[in-house]
C-alpha cells in the first residue's frame, strides 16, 4: 500500500512540474507589451527596458522559468504586475472563498447523486425516467445561465436572497450561508444531474454481476447486498465521477463568482486575464493543479482501499 | 514440414520491475504433411502459446521454427505475411473470431483479396466452393455471423482458414465452445477435409478424448514443457509420464461402472504418488 | 441501417430538426435576420418582445433576434473548431495508443492524464492573452484539452477489438496493420466516436459561452455568451433578455445530447419493451396426495418479457429430487437447464417469471407462490447454490473469509468468533491447504480451483437439504474437476444432502449422479436412473447425445507413408 502511494506521489509531482512548465512557457511567451501596458504610451524606450529588466522579462524564457520555479518551490509565486500584491498572498486570501463554495457543491453533489442514482438503479420506473431527463437538462443548461435565472427569480423578483456580495463566515454565519445558497445551487444542479446518471449506471452494472446472485443464494438480505456489496463495488466508478466533477466545478465556480460578485479565485483570475497579469495567472493555475492532483491522489488511495484489486493493476 | 526446436517464449511482466513469465521452455516437435499433431494440456500449460508462436502472434525468445525449410523466427513481417498462404488458423471462440459487422462473403473474401491472388469475381466463385466444402448453404454469403449458431460459425471460420489452400492449419481449441453433438459433427468435418485436401493440423485442446479422436500423434504439455510425445494410441492409452496418467485418470468416462473403476484407479494412483 | 432506426425515435427526429433549423438559420443569418446585428436604435434600448423587434432590444438598442442568428455563426464555428481539434488529436492518438501499445501508449496516456487534470476554464483564462486574445484560438486550446475524452474512448475500444480473435485471424490472413485498422478497428469505433462528438460539441458551446460571458472575446462580434453578458448587465431593467440566448444554448446542446443518446440506444439495443406485460396469474397447483419427495417441480414454465407478451424458455417441466439423491440435469446450451435450477432458487435474471400452472414444492412448501422474504429465509439455510464461474462469483472487494462469515452469521445467527471458527473449519473441510491464509486473501489472490472450493464451502455452510450446482466443474481443468467431484461426493454423503446438478458433461453425470433428467429445448425428454439411462437410452435425443461422446473412438494411426 505504501509503495502504491509512493509511486502515485512521485507521478503527481512530475505532473505538476510539467503542467507548470508548459503553462509558464505559453503564458510568458506573449509578454512583449507588458511594460508598455504598465507604463502607458508615453514611456520612453529606456523606461520600457528598465521595466522589463525589473520584471525579469529581458532574460531568456527558460531562464525566467528557472527563476520562477526556484521561487515557487519555496512558496513564493511572485508579485502581481498590476497590484504589486504578492501572488501567494492574493491566492491565500481568495482560495478559502472559492473552496468553501466548491466543497459545499461537491458534497451536495455526492449526497444527492448517490441517493438518486442508487434509487433509480434499484427502483427503476418513473424515477429512472426523471434521472434521464434531468441528466440531459443538467448538461444542456450552462450553470452561469442557471445562476442568472435564479438571480432574476429569487433576488430581483422575490427579493428573498442576496444577488451579490459575500460575507465571511466569521462575520455572520447567517449572511454567509444566505450568500452561498444561490451560487451553490446553480453549481449543484448541473453536476448532480450528470453524476446521478453515472452512479445509476455503475450500480446497475454491479447488480448484474454473478457474485450478487451468489450472495443472494447464500441468504444475505437485499439490504446488505445493496449497501455492503453493491455500493462498495460501485464506489470506484462513482469516486472517479466525483473527482471529475470536482475539476469541473472549480472551472464552473469562476463564472459563477462573476454572476454573484464573490471575491474568490475566479474573480481574481478573470481580472488578471483581462489585464494580462501573468504572474497571478501562473499562480492560480499551479495552485489549482496541485489541488486537483491532491484530490485525485486521495481518490486513488481510497479506491485502492475499497477494492484491493485496483492496487495490483 | 514444420519443425520446432527448443522454442522459448516469455511474456514481459507488467511494469518494469516485475519478472517476465516464461510460458514455454525449450519445446521441440514436428508436424509432417497430411498429419494431425494433437497438443493437449491444461490452462497455463502453454498450448495456446505454441500455436500463436507458429502464427507469428507472439514473439519467440529463442529457438527455431522452420516451415518447409524456411526459418519463421526473425522473418521480416512483409515476408511473414506472404506465408499466410500456407499457415492458417481456426480459433476457439466462434463468436469473437468473426467480425460481427462483416457478412460471411466479406469474411471469406478478405484473405483472398489481402493476398491479391484473385479478383473479386473469382473470389466469389471460390467462396461458394468453400461453403460447399464446410457444408453451409450458398445463401449464407449475405448474412451476418450473428445469424448463425455456434457450430455454423465454426464452419465459417474453417472455410476462411481453407480459403488460401494452406498446408497447415493451427486449430486452437476449435470445438471446446461447442455443444456435444455439434462438436462431434465439426470434428468429423475436420477429418474429412483433411482426407480431401491433405492439409496438416496442429490441433490444440484441453480434452484428451477430442485430441485422441482426431490426432495421429499427440504431445502432452505441462507448465511449458512437453512431457510426453508419441503416437496417439500410446499416449492416450498407455501413458508413461505421471502427469499424462493423472490427466487420463481425471477425465470422467460417460459410463457409470467404468467411471467408478477409473475413479478407484485414480485414487490408487494418487495414493501411490503420495507415498512415493 | 442505424440511421433508419434512429429516425424511428421521435425524440431524435425532433432533436435533429431543431439542430438543422439552428444551423441553417445561423448560416443564412444575412438572409433571415430582419435587422443588422449592429444597428443601434435608442428607442429600442431594453425594449420588450414584439415592439418592432421580435424578441426585443438589448442594452444598446440592437435587435436581439438578429443578433441571436449572427451570434450562432460565431458560437457554432468556435464549437466546430474545438470539436475538430479534439477529434483529430484524440482519435489518431487513441488509435496509435490502442493498436501499438507499449511505450507509445504509455507516453500518450500520460499526456491524456495530464490534460484531464487541468481545470480547463482557469487554464483558458490564463492562456487567453498569450493566445492572442482570440476566442477561436482559445477554442483550439480547448479542443486540445478535450482530446483525452476521444483518446480514452478510442483506445479502450481499440484494445478491446485488438484482442478479438477476428483481428488475429485477419493478421494470419496476411492483412497489413493499416488495413486491419481501416477494416476492422475503425468500423467498431465509428459509432462511439459520433456519440462522444455530440457531447463534446455541447461542452464546447457551453464553455465558449462561459468565456464570452466573462468578457473574453471580441466585443464587436455577437456571440451567445456575449449576449448573456449584455443581458446580465441590464438585469435590473430588463429581465427577459437573459432568456433568449440561454434558451438557444440549452436547446442546441440538449438536441446534440438527445441525438447522441438516440444513436447510442440503437447501437447498444438498450431499448426495452415499453412496459413489461403483466404476468398472468399463477394457477394454484393441486396439492399431491402422494408422499412428496424433497423437491417436486411440476409444470414449470419460465418466460421472459418480449415485445409480444412472454417468450417461454422452459415449457412445463416435471422433475422430482428425492432426499439425499444426486439428480443430474443434462442438456446442451439453450435447453433451459440453468433456468430450471434458478427457478428453484428463485433467482431468475431480471424479468424472468414463472407462468401458468408452475409449481415448485420444496419439502411440502409451495415456493412458486411464496413471498420473497420467506423464500430468502430458505436460501442458504435449506437450499444451497454452487455457481459455474468461480472467479466472478466472489465479491472482489471483500476478503474470502468475510464472504463466508457474513452468510454464516446471517443464516445461523452465530457470533462473530464462532462464525470465523466455523469458516476456517469449512475451508479445511473443502481441502484448502492453508485455511488461515486463504481466509485472509482477496479473491484475486487465489486460483480458480481454490475459489471454487471456497464457493462450495459457502454453499454447504448452512447445512442445506438441497444443493443446486450449476455446472460446478465446467470452468475448471480436468484434474481439478476430478478433485472437486470427489469433494462434492464426500460432502453429499457426509451431510446427506440432495443435489440438483446441472451439467452438459456425461462423464460428470456418470461419475456422481444417481438419476438423470435429459433436457432439450425447454422440455425434459427422458428421466431415468443413471445405469439404465447409459445402458439403454430411450429417447432419440439422448441416444444422439450419448453417441456423440468420443470416449470410445479409436485414435487414428501414425501416417507411415508420405503422400506425394
Amino acid at each position: 500500500m505504501f509503495g502504491f502511494i509512493g509511486r502515485r506521489l512521485v507521478a503527481c509531482l512530475v505532473l505538476v512540474a510539467v503542467i507548470a512548465g508548459i503553462t509558464f512557457l505559453l503564458a510568458f511567451s506573449g509578454t512583449s507589451n507588458v511594460a508598455r501596458n504598465l507604463l502607458g504610451e508615453s514611456a520612453t524606450p529606456d523606461q520600457l527596458a528598465a521595466k522589463n529588466a525589473e520584471l525579469g522579462l529581458d532574460q531568456p524564457l527558460l531562464a525566467q522559468l528557472g527563476t520562477w520555479a526556484g521561487h515557487a518551490v519555496r512558496g513564493d509565486l511572485g508579485i502581481s504586475w498590476f497590484t504589486n500584491e504578492p501572488v501567494a498572498q492574493a491566492i491565500a486570501n481568495r482560495l478559502p472563498v472559492t473552496l468553501s463554495m466548491v466543497v459545499l457543491a461537491v458534497s451536495l453533489t455526492a449526497l444527492i447523486s448517490v441517493g438518486l442514482g442508487v434509487a433509480a438503479a434499484v427502483r427503476g420506473g418513473w424515477l429512472d425516467r426523471v434521472i434521464q431527463v434531468l441528466s440531459v437538462a443538467g448538461f444542456a443548461l450552462p450553470n452561469f445561465w442557471v445562476a442568472l435565472v435564479l438571480v432574476v427569480f429569487f433576488s430581483v423578483t422575490l427579493g428573498v436572497l442576496p444577488a451579490t456580495g459575500y460575507v465571511r463566515l466569521s462575520e455572520s454565519p447567517g449572511s454567509w450561508a444566505a450568500a452561498l445558497v444561490l451560487p451553490v445551487v446553480s453549481l449543484v444542479i448541473g453536476s448532480t444531474a450528470s453524476a446521478a446518471q453515472q452512479v445509476r449506471g455503475a450500480v446497475i452494472d454491479v447488480l448484474r454481476q454473478d457474485f450478487v446472485r451468489t450472495l443472494r443464494a447464500r441468504g444475505i438480505s437485499p439490504r446488505s447486498v445493496l449497501f455492503r456489496h453493491a455500493l462498495r463495488n460501485a464506489a470506484i466508478p462513482a469516486l472517479t465521477v466525483l473527482s471529475l466533477q470536482f475539476i469541473a466545478l472549480l472551472g464552473g465556480a469562476v463564472v459563477i463568482e462573476k454572476v454573484f460578485a464573490i471575491p474568490g479565485l475566479g474573480t481574481l483570475t478573470v481580472n488578471a486575464a483581462l489585464q494580462g497579469d501573468v504572474p497571478v495567472l501562473m499562480g492560480v493555475v499551479v495552485t489549482l493543479v496541485v489541488l486537483v492532483v491532491i484530490v485525485n491522489l486521495v481518490i486513488d488511495v481510497v479506491s485502492g482501499w475499497v477494492n484491493p484489486k485496483v492496487r495490483v493493476q | 514440414m514444420l519443425e520446432a526446436r527448443n522454442v522459448v517464449v516469455e511474456y514481459a511482466g507488467r511494469g518494469w520491475r516485475s519478472n517476465g513469465f516464461r510460458a514455454l521452455h525449450d519445446v521441440s516437435f514436428d508436424i509432417k504433411p497430411h498429419e494431425t499433431l494433437g497438443l493437449v494440456g491444461e490452462s497455463g500449460s502453454g498450448k495456446t502459446t505454441i500455436g500463436r508462436a507458429i502464427l507469428g502472434l507472439v514473439p519467440v525468445g529463442s529457438g527455431s521454427i522452420r516451415f518447409d525449410g524456411r526459418e519463421l523466427i526473425g522473418m521480416p513481417r512483409r515476408e511473414r505475411r506472404r506465408l499466410s498462404d500456407d499457415i492458417q488458423v481456426v480459433f476457439q471462440d466462434p463468436y469473437s473470431s468473426l467480425n460481427p459487422s462483416m457478412t460471411v462473403e466479406d469474411i471469406l473474401v478478405e484473405p483472398l483479396v489481402a493476398r491479391r491472388t484473385v479478383d473479386r469475381r473469382q473470389a466469389s466463385v471460390r467462396v461458394r466452393t468453400l461453403l460447399d466444402q464446410v457444408g453451409l448453404p450458398h445463401d449464407a454469403v449475405h448474412r451476418l455471423p450473428r445469424e448463425f449458431s455456434g457450430g455454423q460459425r465454426q464452419r465459417i471460420a474453417i472455410a476462411r482458414a481453407l480459403a488460401l489452400r494452406p498446408k497447415l492449419i493451427v486449430c486452437d481449441e476449435p470445438v471446446s465452445a461447442l455443444d456435444l453433438s455439434t462438436q462431434a459433427r465439426v470434428l468429423d468435418l475436420f477429418i474429412s477435409i483433411q482426407e480431401e485436401t491433405g492439409v496438416a493440423y496442429l490441433f490444440i485442446s484441453h480434452d484428451l478424448a477430442v485430441v485422441r479422436h482426431i490426432s495421429h500423434r499427440v504431445a502432452v504439455l505441462y507448465r511449458g514443457d512437453i512431457v510426453e510425445y508419441g503416437d496417439a494410441l500410446d499416449v492416450t492409452e498407455r501413458p508413461d509420464h505421471p502427469y499424462t496418467k493423472r490427466l487420463l485418470m481425471a477425465a470422467p468416462i460417460p459410463d457409470p461402472d467404468r467411471q467408478a473403476a477409473r475413479r478407484q484407479e485414480r485414487r490408487d494412483l494418487l495414493a501411490s504418488e503420495a507415498i512415493a | 441501417m442505424t440511421a433508419r432506426k434512429v429516425f424511428r425515435n421521435p425524440l431524435a427526429v425532433a432533436a435533429l430538426v431543431i439542430l438543422l433549423v439552428i444551423v441553417l438559420a445561423s448560416i443564412f443569418a444575412p438572409l433571415v435576420a430582419p435587422h443588422s446585428p449592429t444597428a443601434l436604435r435608442l428607442d429600442k434600448i431594453n425594449a420588450g418582445p414584439g415592439s418592432g423587434y421580435l424578441l426585443g432590444g438589448d442594452g444598446a438598442g440592437r435587435d436581439i433576434f438578429s443578433r441571436l442568428l449572427y451570434a450562432g455563426r460565431n458560437t457554432l464555428t468556435g464549437a466546430v473548431i474545438a470539436l475538430s481539434v479534439a477529434l483529430v488529436l484524440g482519435v489518431v492518438s487513441g488509435l496509435l495508443s490502442g493498436y501499438y501499445g507499449g511505450l507509445l501508449d504509455g507516453v500518450l496516456g500520460w499526456g491524456a492524464n495530464l490534460l484531464m487534470a487541468l481545470p480547463t476554464m482557469i487554464v483558458l483564462l490564463a492562456l487567453f492573452q498569450a493566445l492572442g486574445s482570440s476566442i477561436y484560438l482559445a477554442m483550439v486550446a480547448f479542443g486540445v484539452m478535450l482530446s483525452p475524452g476521444f483518446h480514452r474512448l478510442v483506445r479502450s475500444q481499440v484494445m478491446a477489438v485488438k484482442h478479438e480473435l477476428y483481428v488475429d485471424a485477419a493478421r494470419v490472413s496476411g492483412l497489413s496493420d493499416p488495413r486491419i485498422i481501416g477494416r476492422h478497428v475503425l468500423l467498431v469505433v465509428r459509432a462511439p466516436i459520433v456519440i462522444q462528438a455530440a457531447v463534446v460539441a455541447g461542452i464546447a458551446i457551453v464553455v465558449q459561452s462561459g468565456l464570452e460571458f466573462l468578457g473574453l472575446g471580441d466585443p464587436g462580434t455577437p456571440t451567445w455568451g456575449g449576449m448573456l453578458q449584455d443581458a446580465f448587465t441590464n438585469i435590473y431593467t430588463s429581465r427577459v433578455a437573459i432568456w433568449w440566448p440561454g434558451l438557444t444554448i440549452a436547446l442546441t446542446v440538449a438536441s446534440l445530447v438527445l441525438l447522441g443518446n438516440a444513436i447510442r440506444d440503437v447501437i447498444q439495443r438498450t431499448e426495452r419493451p415499453r412496459k413489461p406485460p403483466k404476468p398472468p396469474e399463477l394457477v394454484p397447483a393441486t396439492p399431491d396426495a402422494d408422499e412428496l419427495p424433497l423437491l417436486r417441480i411440476t409444470n414449470l414454465t419460465v418466460g421472459y418479457p418480449s415485445s409480444d407478451g412472454y417468450r417461454e424458455v422452459v415449457h412445463g417441466v416435471d422433475l422430482d429430487v428425492r432426499h439425499g439423491e444426486v439428480m443430474g440435469l443434462v442438456g446442451e446450451s439453450g435447453s433451459g437447464k440453468t433456468q430450471t435450477a434458478f427457478s428453484v432458487l428463485g433467482l431468475l435474471s431480471p424479468g424472468g417469471t414463472l407462468l401458468g400452472r408452475s409449481s415448485i414444492a420444496f419439502d411440502g412448501t409451495e415456493l412458486a407462490r411464496l413471498p420473497e422474504s420467506e423464500r430468502r429465509s430458505l436460501r442458504g439455510r435449506r437450499i444451497g447454490y454452487i455457481p459455474q464461474e468461480p472467479m466472478s462469483n466472489l465479491d472482489p472487494c471483500f476478503r474470502v473469509g468475510e464472504q463466508l462469515v457474513e452468510p454464516l452469521r446471517a443464516v445461523s445467527g452465530l457470533s462473530k468468533q464462532a462464525a470465523v471458527a466455523e469458516a476456517l473449519h469449512l475451508l479445511e473441510r473443502v481441502g484448502i491447504p492453508d485455511p488461515r491464509r486463504t481466509f485472509a486473501a482477496y479473491p484475486h489472490e487465489i486460483s480458480g480451483g481454490m475459489a471454487q472450493r471456497v464457493l462450495i464451502a459457502g454453499a454447504v455452510s448452512g447445512k442445506p437439504d438441497l444443493l443446486i450446482a450449476d455446472e460446478p466443474t465446467t470452468a475448471l481443468d480436468v484434474t481439478v474437476q476430478a478433485d472437486v467431484l470427489e469433494l462434492l461426493r464426500g460432502l453429499q454423503t457426509e451431510f446427506g444432502m440432495a443435489m440438483l446438478l446441472v451439467t452438459h458433461n456425461f462423464g460428470v453425470v456418470a461419475d456422481i449422479c444417481d438419476r438423470v433428467a435429459v433436457m432439450q429445448d425447454g422440455r425434459i425428454v427422458e428421466v431415468n436412473d443413471v445405469r439404465p439411462l447409459f445402458a439403454s437410452p430411450q429417447h432419440p435425443y439422448t441416444q444422439t447425445l450419448l453417441g456423440s461422446t468420443l470416449e470410445d473412438s479409436t485414435p487414428r494411426t501414425r501416417l507411415e507413408v508420405n503422400h506425394a
